[in-house]
């Protein structure tokens, strides 16, 4: 049993908690994730460490309330407890000292980056970090990553917050500008927009790493339902990954991918909505 | 009163029949297949075993379970002392009655087996081992022994681990089982359908090693929370047991569709997750009406019968060689057909087709032939030219074969590993680092759980001698 030491919402459905788990805050590294498994008979769910505390024996963990099965995980309050949290799992971000880096961040991808952000500045990176979202409300995370960031750049799609567009924008200046282009760019967002990054690099030939969210069972390699195309080869994101070079991959295939159980999800979210109406009866 | 049979009157017993739920009912839902015997039964059945000397299923049983005196104990109706037997040997017995080949292992060298039926050895560990899990007052107390003060990590609570764990405790060691998963069990729990091993025998089976004083701790993976160098500080020995790990893909066109599995996933879904099986599961599955499995051994089985139970109306065994070649346990096979599997024998998978949807439509295959012998005694399946045909198909399930786990070896440097990524180890089970053990599939490769439990018996045997010379 894992406890819940505290848990603030950041936006619209997205939760920041901090979780014991000692053995895990110890051996973790940038990169790297846990299965999480609220109680009996729920699903097991891969999420990103944010961060941690060895000496306090705690993990954070950015939890993104879109299925029944997170909504139930972030509705646990303070002082209550996680049945399974296993890990850390997928390996390191490779972290080194490439000089001018982008960190490039979509909705809550941006909770993803934050540890690669945190790791870069710490091996001494001049880090231009990139976050975007729908609007300001989806914005996340800007207060933490700013003392990180040599500079901080936030698009929203409507410009209610930073400039009107997507995190493209900023970068494709970037690239532009022979004396602010990247040596590595990291991109952690939904599908299209991390395809989108990796087609942008492609061609200067930037060093780019995404970090990938596929749908997993175990999280330990045994299953091989997270795999995905990488270049000619089949990798498994769960211990191959999760991040890879982001020039190889098929994110057309891995975008489907992720579609298998829509189906079965809107069944789930309906019931839940059905369940939500009697109770406010 | 066994004693009292002459041989004669014990060849005219015939062989029991095991009861089995209907086929038509039983291939809808997942109640197990195989009821157990009735007391009568089992008392005939042990009187048929001829007690000679040589004890030759004994040498065929991987753990060496006392087999002529266990049958002896419940032909004599005294059930306590045959589980105490049988519980002395093998620390899975329950598990074992149900899932053990013992077509090719103990009933294969029964004499009986020379001149008609061997004696139903399994049937009738099944039951003096149910029997004691629904009379635990009537068994005979297990002495506590000393504690030794000395400590072992076991790594995975899979059947090697178990077995491993028994032993060592019932030696007085203090034992800790590492799981990677949440729940207690490895395959038998994930890989297992519950219509062969009900989950409820695991859960028994796990009681009777924490009653021993077993700790057992979840969701630790060794080689990402731990390493092996950090269990060996903490540990006076280790036992690695982590099982067989990443699957085998086809490495044919299509593998990526939605609706493709590899055995492991769809199994661990279905078994360890309960999709398909309670109403209110949160992990989906994916259900169609036609389901191809590519594979003939046991776990492709297990995937085309739980399909069937997930109301598939054509479950198929797609398998290269023929029937014969199977490396399915036999009572698999004859209870898939009779639940209406279809076997598409002699048949090679070339492609998975899809929809413009990037769903499964078809498995474009070729017919095969069956050539000279190859490396494994076995006839190589050859491909037929021009062969080339479509079967229907929304689900493809992959169960061709697993290979190594990296996740352990790669923290774990020092640990000599062969081609294939497997640990290696000498003939006491000891690995390249002194005070580590290994056993079960991370060694072997893909086998069986009795195969694993003999491993964790024989390396504990091994372990105790260890920690013998470390005083």
């Amino acid at each position: 049993m894992f406890e819940v030491v505290s848990n603030e919402i950041l936006a619209e459905n997205l939760h920041k908690m901090v979780v014991t788990a000692p053995r895990i805050a110890r051996a973790r590294k940038a990169g790297q994730f846990v299965m999480v498994r609220l109680a009996q008979g729920e699903e097991r769910i891969p999420l990103t460490i944010g961060d941690a505390d060895p000496a306090a024996g705690t993990i954070t963990l950015f939890i993104q309330a879109i299925g029944a099965s997170t909504r139930r995980i972030v509705d646990t309050p303070v002082g209550g407890f996680i049945r399974d949290v296993a890990g850390p799992l997928g390996k390191e971000t490779h972290i080194t000292n490439w000089g001018r880096v982008a960190c490039v961040g979509g909705g809550v991808g941006t909770a993803v980056l934050f540890p690669l952000v945190k790791a870069l500045a710490e091996a001494g990176n001049q880090i231009t970090t990139i976050i975007g979202g729908r609007s300001s409300r989806y914005i996340i995370l800007a207060d933490e990553l700013a003392p990180l960031s040599e500079s901080l750049l936030i698009t929203t799609e409507d410009g209610s917050l930073g400039s009107k567009g997507f995190v493209t924008g900023p970068l494709s200046e970037m690239l532009a500008d022979p004396a602010r282009a990247p040596l590595a760019v990291f991109a952690v967002g939904p599908v299209p927009m991390m395809k989108a990054v990796a087609n942008m690099t492609r061609e200067p030939g930037i060093e780019t790493i995404v970090s990938l969210n596929p749908i997993m069972i175990d999280g330990t390699g045994m299953c091989g339902g997270c795999r995905v195309q990488v270049g000619n080869e089949t990798k498994f994101a769960c211990v191959d990954g999760p991040e890879f070079d982001a020039h190889l991959v098929d994110f057309d295939g891995l975008s489907d991918r992720l579609t298998s159980y829509r189906k079965e999800e809107a069944i789930s979210h309906a019931a839940d909505c059905k369940l939500g109406k009697e109770v406010a009866k | 009163m066994s004693n009292k049979l002459t041989p004669k009157e014990r060849m005219a017993i015939e062989r029991a029949a095991m009861a089995e739920l209907a086929a038509d009912v039983r291939s809808r839902n997942f109640e197990e297949v195989n009821l157990g015997l009735t007391p009568e039964q089992a008392l005939a059945e042990a009187r048929r075993c001829l007690q000679c000397k040589n004890r030759a299923c004994v040498a065929g049983c991987p753990v060496a379970v006392s087999i002529p005196e266990f049958i002896d104990a419940l032909a004599a109706d005294d059930l306590p002392r045959a589980a105490q037997i049988l519980r002395g040997d093998n620390a899975l017995p329950a598990v074992c009655g149900r899932v053990c080949p013992q077509e090719t292992q103990c009933e294969a060298l029964c004499v009986r087996g020379i001149k008609g039926e061997s004696v139903a050895i399994g049937y009738l560990e099944r039951y003096v081992a149910d029997w004691a899990m629904l009379h635990p007052d009537l068994l005979l107390n297990e002495e506590a022994p000393a504690a030794t003060g000395k400590s072992v990590a076991v790594v995975g609570c899979g059947p090697a681990g178990l077995t491993a764990a028994g032993e060592l405790a019932r030696q007085g060691h203090r034992v800790t089982i590492f799981e990677a998963l949440h729940d207690t069990g490895g395959v038998l729990r994930y890989g297992i359908p519950e219509f062969r091993l009900p989950k409820e025998i695991i859960d028994k089976e796990v009681a009777v090693l924490s009653r021993l004083g077993v700790t057992i701790e979840l969701n630790v993976i060794i080689g990402k929370t731990l390493t092996i160098a950090e269990l060996r500080e903490e540990f006076d020995a280790v036992f690695i047991a982590n099982g067989a790990g990443l699957p085998t893909m086809l490495n044919i066109p299509g593998e990526n569709l939605k609706g493709v599995y590899a055995a492991n996933e769809f199994l661990t879904r279905v078994n360890l997750m309960e999709a398909g099986r309670r109403d209110d599961c949160s992990t989906p599955i994916i259900k169609r009406s036609e389901v191809a499995v590519i594979g003939g051994g046991n776990t492709a089985m297990d995937c085309v019968r739980t399909a069937r139970r997930l109301g598939a109306e054509r479950a198929m065994i797609v398998y290269r060689r023929g029937e014969a070649e199977m490396p399915a346990r036999v009572e698999e096979i004859k209870h898939a057909k009779e639940e209406g599997v279809e076997f598409v024998m002699l048949t090679a998978p070339i492609e998975i087709l899809g929809s413009e949807e990037g769903w499964v439509s078809a498995l474009r295959c070729l017919r095969m032939e069956l050539g000279p012998p190859d490396a494994s005694g076995r006839r190589r399946p050859q491909p037929l030219e021009g062969s080339e045909f479509d079967l229907p198909a929304g689900v493809v399930i992959n169960a061709v074969g697993t290979s190594a786990n990296p996740l352990l070896t790669a923290t774990a440097p020092d640990l000599n590993l062969n081609k294939w990524g497997n640990i290696m180890i000498n003939e006491e089970g000891e690995t390249s680092i002194p005070g580590v053990f290994a056993g079960g599939d991370i060694v072997r490769g893909g086998a069986t759980v009795i195969l694993a439990m003999g491993d964790g018996k024989r390396a504990a045997a091994a372990i105790n001698e260890y920690l013998k010379g470390k005083n």
